[in-house]
């Protein structure tokens, strides 16, 4: 009896190791997840549209039917990229997430000010390898270190009302997301 | 013999345990750090690096990818003020006032985080469409026959998930519950039995 009982608690113990092992290493081992399902419709470096979620299709689930939406899906191996969209009338948002679906940054119109939101994406090692005198020039600059080469950047826009979605998606066709300039020491 | 049955019966218990918690919290969605004001429940440190293994992993095998904090918060809300699940053949009403917020929008969504279907083709309302009393408080009117003033139809649904975002808030991390942050109240109206 004692025997069957140490076994039981034994027993316990493991599964709760089963059960936190299976939590850590569902994400890495998940193939439904948001950057797999964006993988297949967004190519590297690119922005593109994401399909409006249509009560017989979405794309992700919980997606917001107010926003407009468009997807680019970064590799900085080859380099750091260049950001912009344009700002619509209501709310334009940039966010950036990791290739594990972690959100690490977000910006909207209001903070952005002017015209566009405009940042570059680089890696911290891309960061420290900016020539010093650039840096400095670099102050009006905004620059976003990625925790990973690779990851997604969401542009979305808020129509206010549904006769705005055109508008929206306008704006959100005009983000950029493209290899930045070869480094300014070359001038 | 009785060693094998032993180590066998053991493995067994765990197996059981382990992966019948781990399906529990993930079909559950369980996680940390929730901000439950009302009927509303967000979860402002799922856009955000510090996101909980938990929430990591449901995120991960539902597909969803979460508002990041900087640009708004979700706040979920599954049935009304008494307990009662949220229910489409109802006549729910929405009323009360918003955090502030430069914009808001409410989505109704099925359980799987999928739209509804309704002969308007309205899923949603935003901040600016809403008819408001003049001291600013709204009533919004979730049924799913037509009805005056806000009408959010529910393509008559058993089951569903109100979803409200902020948009360029000061809601987040650091909010304490019940604080200045009103959140509209959820009353089931009318029923048939």
């Amino acid at each position: 009896m004692i025997r069957w009982t140490l076994l039981l608690i034994g027993g316990l113990l493991l599964g709760g190791l089963v059960h936190l092992s299976t939590i850590i290493a569902l994400p890495r081992a998940a193939t439904q997840d948001a950057y797999s399902r964006l993988s297949e419709i967004a190519p590297v470096n690119k922005a593109v549209h994401l399909p409006e979620p249509t009560p017989q299709k979405t794309l992700m689930p919980y997606m917001d039917p107010a926003f407009a939406e468009a997807v680019c899906r970064y590799d900085l191996n080859r380099g750091p990229l260049k950001i912009s969209v344009p700002i619509s009338l209501a709310y334009t948002s940039v966010s950036f997430y990791t290739d594990h679906d972690i959100a690490y940054y977000a910006i909207n119109d209001r903070a952005a000010g002017r015209h566009t939101i405009a940042l570059e994406l680089m890696t911290a090692e891309q960061h420290n390898d900016m020539p010093q005198d650039e840096n400095i020039t670099a102050a009006d600059r905004l620059i976003v270190e990625a925790p990973s080469p690779s990851g997604l950047i969401v542009f979305r826009a808020l129509a206010p009302e549904p006769g705005m979605m055109a508008t929206a998606q306008a704006v959100v066709g005009n983000a950029k997301c493209e290899p930045a300039a070869v480094p300014a020491a070359s001038q | 013999m009785r060693l094998l049955l032993g180590t066998l019966f053991a493995l067994i218990v765990a197996a059981a345990v382990g992966l019948g918690t781990t399906y529990f919290a993930l079909s559950r969605g369980a996680s940390f750090g929730g901000l439950t004001i009302g009927r509303w429940t967000a979860w402002p440190k799922n856009g955000t690096p510090d996101i909980d293994p938990y929430a990591r992993a449901t995120i991960a095998r539902n597909g969803r990818l979460p508002l990041a904090l900087g640009d708004g918060l979700t706040f979920l809300a599954r049935s009304d003020e008494n307990g009662t699940a949220l229910d489409g053949r109802c006549e729910v009403v929405l009323s009360g006032m918003t955090p502030s917020a430069r914009f808001w929008t409410l989505t109704l969504y099925n359980g799987e985080g999928g739209l509804v279907a309704n002969s308007v083709h309205r899923y949603g309302f935003t901040s600016e469409e809403i008819v408001r009393h003049t001291d600013g408080s709204f009533d919004i009117v979730i049924a799913p026959r037509a009805s005056p003033g806000n009408w959010l139809p529910t393509g008559g649904i058993e089951r569903y998930v109100l979803a409200m975002r902020f948009y360029d808030t000061a809601v987040g991390v650091s909010t304490k519950e019940g604080r200045e942050v009103p959140m509209p109240s959820l009353q089931t109206r009318r029923c048939p039995s």
